[in-house]
């Protein structure tokens, strides 16, 4: 109880956190609680209303995450987090929207969603944590698993090529893509204050430690070994060909990829809508 | 205590601001991340137990710290704050 309380007093994030929640669930050396960090970093810098934010998140680990941010949240059904922001989106266009889900909720099951979401460049900034495997359910083969590593359900080594998600952004079009790890710190608060400040649908990766479930399998008997790997892999290059950057278990290319400027689809409809609302008044006084 | 923490020595650097270095030990799991990637290496075990069966990081020295934030960036279980000290205040406290 004491620790709870100093958490609350003390911390500069608690404003930002439901402190009745803490200590999280989140495994030890889980990634998913440094993007948690990063996340209410770049509000607090960015002096972002929370009233005015809103943040849905899927099924999975990092799903907890709208459970625990102090701003209007939702905890979707499975790989519909987009679905619903989109929906979000539409009905109130002056709300800060972020979509913060795993890369089983976003790529296997909400594959379709992301791409026409992407495609359509609804207003969005969407942060997949990317642990490599179906963490909460115990560490099943995922999408993104890599090549010849080992997960429950491939103990003879992964035959399965794997997503390149910043690729896959980038084709479907958005505006801002960039990847990092979780050992980037200031680089990926500084990634998510900009794709916040932009304007479209903006993907950010964050290559996430998944020491219980994914390390243990693949010869990383701690957290810190997990983290050491990320530290030996990530290669820091800012406008890499996405199509080039495929991760391994030997180079994980990091930064950012895409950066550009597109109409979005809120913006093209207001103006479709102003140009039909004319035509038909004039056709009423005709 | 491990082997690793031993090994290291604390790096002597500039203060990039004066803090006051926290860590709720409660809520440390023990990942020591902020023991690794400590830049100037000013973090060591315990040899406390906390209530989750871990020892929590503490300073190996008060002046050790040079006020970077990266422990406090990098705990997955907010465990770790810096409080700023005012150094203005304190130069007219020694005046």
């Amino acid at each position: 109880m004491k620790a709870v309380q100093e958490f609350e007093m003390h911390h500069p994030m608690a404003k930002y956190l439901r402190t009745e929640r803490f200590p999280h669930i989140w495994c030890e050396g889980c990634g998913n609680g440094i993007i948690l960090g990063c996340f209410t970093r770049a509000l607090d810098e960015l002096k972002i209303n929370i009233d005015k934010l809103v943040v849905v998140s899927g099924i999975g680990c990092i799903g907890r995450i709208a459970g625990y941010l102090r701003c209007d949240s939702f905890h979707t059904t499975h790989g519909r987090a987009i679905a619903l922001a989109t929906g979000i989106r539409l009905a109130n266009p002056n709300l800060t929207l972020a979509v913060i889900s795993g890369d089983g909720d976003l790529f296997s099951i909400g594959g379709n969603h992301f791409i026409h979401a992407a495609r359509r460049n609804i207003d969005m900034t969407v942060i997949c944590s990317n642990n490599f495997n179906y963490g909460m359910t115990g560490g099943q083969l995922g999408p993104t698993t890599p090549l010849h590593s080992y997960t429950t359900t491939s103990p003879y080594g992964n035959i399965e090529h794997p997503f390149n998600l910043v690729h896959l952004a980038a084709a479907a079009g958005a505006v801002y893509v960039a990847r990092w790890t979780a050992l980037h710190v200031q680089r990926l608060t500084a990634s998510i204050k900009k794709a916040l400040q932009k304007k479209g649908f903006k993907f950010i990766e964050v290559v996430s430690p998944c020491p219980e479930i994914f390390g243990r399998r693949n010869n990383f008997k701690k957290a810190i070994e997990m983290m050491r790997w990320l530290k030996d892999v990530s290669e820091i290059r800012h406008g890499y060909d996405p199509s080039k950057a495929e991760i391994t278990m030997e180079k994980i290319v990091v930064g950012e990829f895409v950066d550009v400027e597109k109409p979005t689809y809120e913006e093209l409809l207001q103006k479709k809508y102003i140009k039909v609302q004319e035509k038909l008044r004039e056709k009423n006084a005709g | 205590m491990s082997l690793t923490t031993l090994a290291k020595p604390v790096v002597r650097r500039k203060k990039i601001q004066e803090v006051k270095w926290h860590v709720i030990e409660d809520f440390c799991k023990g990942c020591t991340f902020c023991i690794e990637f400590c830049p100037v290496n000013a973090l060591e075990e315990s040899q406390k137990l906390n209530v989750k069966g871990v020892h929590p990081p503490k300073l190996k020295s008060e002046d050790a710290c040079i006020g970077c934030g990266l422990c406090e960036r990098i705990c997955p279980e907010f465990a770790i704050y810096l409080e700023k000290v005012n150094t203005n205040e304190k130069e007219e406290e020694k005046k």
